[in-house]
């Protein structure tokens, strides 16, 4: 009996989990290796009878070096950052304001706004970049920050408004009603009660902005053509891809260090994200 | 002083559903008032629109001198207590309790001082630093007591405070609000759906029915003399039992007769009935007005029944009988022995029975 569920837990449970697991994290463990690659071991053949093609003999900083010596990484990174945040930061208060209208107040015309916004989320960006390209230009905003600033809250508002809203109807009415009676406006309950409630909520909204922004190329690649205003995915496909030379080994480290940041917020708020996905309140 | 009026009040919800239907209701001053009433009966829409977080369709609700129509909810000087008990889950006990103060900018020791006190009203102190989510049901429900009368209102409202504790803890609340409104001495509001709740706590009771109050009266005399079928029914536990039967005029004496059934009309009621007479009527008598007959009842108020079910519940047994078509429930004193499936005879207690016409459902 015992060793018979010992015997199901290891295939129903370890084993995929196992291969779960080596599926998911492959790509980085790649990634990783070939960034502390020295060049010599990197384009040496599969079948040369030194080849190591899964791990490196010789680790070597040198990638990264070359990295931020001669190339603006350092500047890509902090462009990204900044337009992640200020993205972030547009895109979760309108969201905020926008999901609890559409979750709390009837308003004629409510549900309809409610659709009209989740379908301007289906619209892809690859239709968008040219109107937004022209718009750009107009307002002359063209390769400067705001350019993203202000184009990739045209993506993120609306999954931040219905994130927000959906779980924002979870959070029972009676709170903000008590708030109400208890003296706070609906603003005020708004502000002190729900907003404060629906934390997990917002974290995951904003979470989930600040990867889409970092990680966004179209829009980036589009808007910003002067090196120094790149954000990293840009930057580090353009300044080394060098017509049909592929810097691989910076390439690599210029992926492993824009990737740190996002995974060191996903794993801060790791608890919160899981929270707001599931929408759990309890009261 | 706060007394509350509603004046030809009525609740439309979007046009053409209507709730509320031109409920007039008057709650003294300290008054304990219960809106009683099965589900979808309006009772908790009049609650949320004495409260302010309902429009009123049309009509006017008063509270103490002021006209509170348009008055938001935070402005009608009120505290409510709701079914899920709406604890705000990221302040704590103190912070919950406090809130209404520091949004009416009490000063900081003030605050303390109603808080503690109220805490020690509730016997709730130990727990002033614990988040919500860190008590049990039935604390709580202490603390949203405790937050709505640090407040010091006019009026309190409950909607339904006791219904998701269990059953034990729901009689020593009742109790303790019982109490808690006879020290504060403010007038109160309450909605439940149990009419045993109903006529422990008030002081007063509207029995409500598809938006319509049905009477309004203290508790024992809903339970004398309900005004028609459905609060006769309603109030009561074991339900009243109730039997069609037609007015028959026998030589001057007036006689309720049914299948299995037949009861003279006690010499009071007579007057009243006289019009009634070769209609159908509803006689009701409740269960505690029935009782095994003995040889000195006279016989036009005893019939022969079946026993069905016995169900004998310690201080009294509960008897299910059958009279002809008719089955109806009989409580008893404990001394009695019956079995299931024994023929008995049974006695009306001719003061209380009840008519009621077949038409209008109310009482005759």
């Amino acid at each position: 009996m015992v060793i018979e569920r010992k015997w199901k837990k290891w295939v129903y449970f370890y084993i995929p989990l196992t291969m779960f697991i080596v599926f998911t994290l492959f790509p980085f463990y790649w990634m990783t290796v070939t960034a502390i690659r020295p060049d010599a071991e990197l384009y040496r053949s599969w079948r040369a009878p030194n080849a190591t093609p899964f791990w490196t003999l010789e680790p070597t900083l040198e990638h990264f070096q070359g990295l931020l010596a001669t190339t603006a990484f350092p500047q890509w990174l902090w462009n990204t950052m900044l337009i992640a945040i200020v993205s972030t930061i547009i895109s979760l208060i309108c969201g905020m304001f926008a999901g609890y209208a559409l979750a709390r107040l009837k308003f004629r015309g409510s549900e309809f706004l409610g659709t009209a916004i989740f379908v301007t989320y289906l619209v892809p960006q690859t239709l968008l970049f040219i109107p937004l390209a022209d718009i750009i230009r107009g307002m002359q905003l063209g390769n400067t920050p705001w350019a993203l600033m202000l184009t990739y809250p045209t993506i993120l508002i609306p999954f931040c408004t219905w994130l927000l809203m959906g779980y924002f109807k979870t959070i029972p009415k009676e709170l903000e009603e008590c708030a109400r009676i208890d003296g706070a406006t609906r603003f005020g309950a708004m502000v002190r009660i729900i907003f404060p409630v629906a934390v997990p909520g917002i974290l995951s909204a904003g979470i989930f902005a600040f990867t889409l922004s970092w990680n966004e190329f179209i829009y980036a690649l589009v808007f910003l053509s002067s090196v120094e205003q790149k954000t990293v995915p840009v930057g580090v496909v353009s300044e080394l891809i060098r017509g049909d030379i592929f810097f691989w080994g910076q390439l690599m480290a210029g992926a492993l260090l824009g990737s740190v940041p996002v995974a060191l917020v996903y794993s801060f708020f790791v608890e919160y994200y899981v929270a707001g996905l599931t929408g759990s309140v309890k009261g | 002083m706060a007394e509350v009026v509603l004046t030809g009040v009525n609740k439309w919800y979007d046009g053409h559903v209507h709730a509320v239907k031109d409920v007039n209701l008057h709650a003294r001053d300290k008054e304990f008032m219960v809106f009683v009433g099965p589900s979808g009966c309006g009772k908790t829409t009049t609650l949320r629109m004495i409260a302010g977080l309902e429009e009123i369709s049309s009509g006017e609700i008063r509270i103490g001198s002021r006209v509170v129509n348009d008055l938001p909810p935070m402005d009608r000087d009120i505290a409510m207590v709701f079914q899920n008990y709406a604890l705000y889950p990221h302040k704590s006990v103190y912070d919950n309790m406090a809130f209404g103060l520091q949004m009416r900018k009490f000063d900081k020791a003030e605050i303390q001082r109603r808080v503690q006190e109220a805490a020690a009203i509730l016997g709730i102190e130990p727990l002033l630093e614990r988040k919500p989510r860190q008590l049990s049901g039935g604390q709580r429900q202490r603390v949203a007591l405790g937050r709505a009368i640090v407040r010091h209102p006019a009026l309190f409202l409950f909607d339904e405070p006791l219904s998701n504790l269990d059953a034990k803890l729901r009689v020593q609340m009742r109790v303790e609000l019982k109490r808690l409104h006879e020290r504060l001495e403010t007038t109160a509001i309450y909605v439940t759906h149990d009419q045993v709740e109903a006529m422990t706590l008030g002081d007063r009771v509207v029995v409500m029915k598809d938006g319509v109050v049905q009477q309004v009266g203290d508790p024992m005399e809903l339970y004398g003399r309900p005004a028609n079928k459905f609060v006769a029914g309603f109030i009561g536990s074991p339900a009243m039992n109730f039997a069609d039967v037609t007015i028959a005029d026998a030589g001057g004496t007036l006689w309720a007769e049914a299948t299995g059934i037949r009861v003279k009309v006690p010499p009071p009621r007579v007057a009243a009935l006289r019009p009634h007479t070769g209609r159908r009527a509803t006689l009701g008598v409740r269960p505690e007005a029935l009782r095994l007959a003995n040889g000195s009842d006279p016989a036009e108020y005893v019939f022969d029944a079946v026993v069905d079910v016995v169900e004998p519940l310690g201080s009294e047994i509960l008897l299910n009988i059958s009279a002809g078509p008719h089955a109806l429930v009989a409580r008893v004193d404990p001394s009695v022995s019956v079995k299931m499936h024994e023929r008995v005879r049974l006695a009306f207690d001719p003061a209380k029975l009840h008519f009621f016409d077949q038409a209008t459902e109310s009482a005759i």
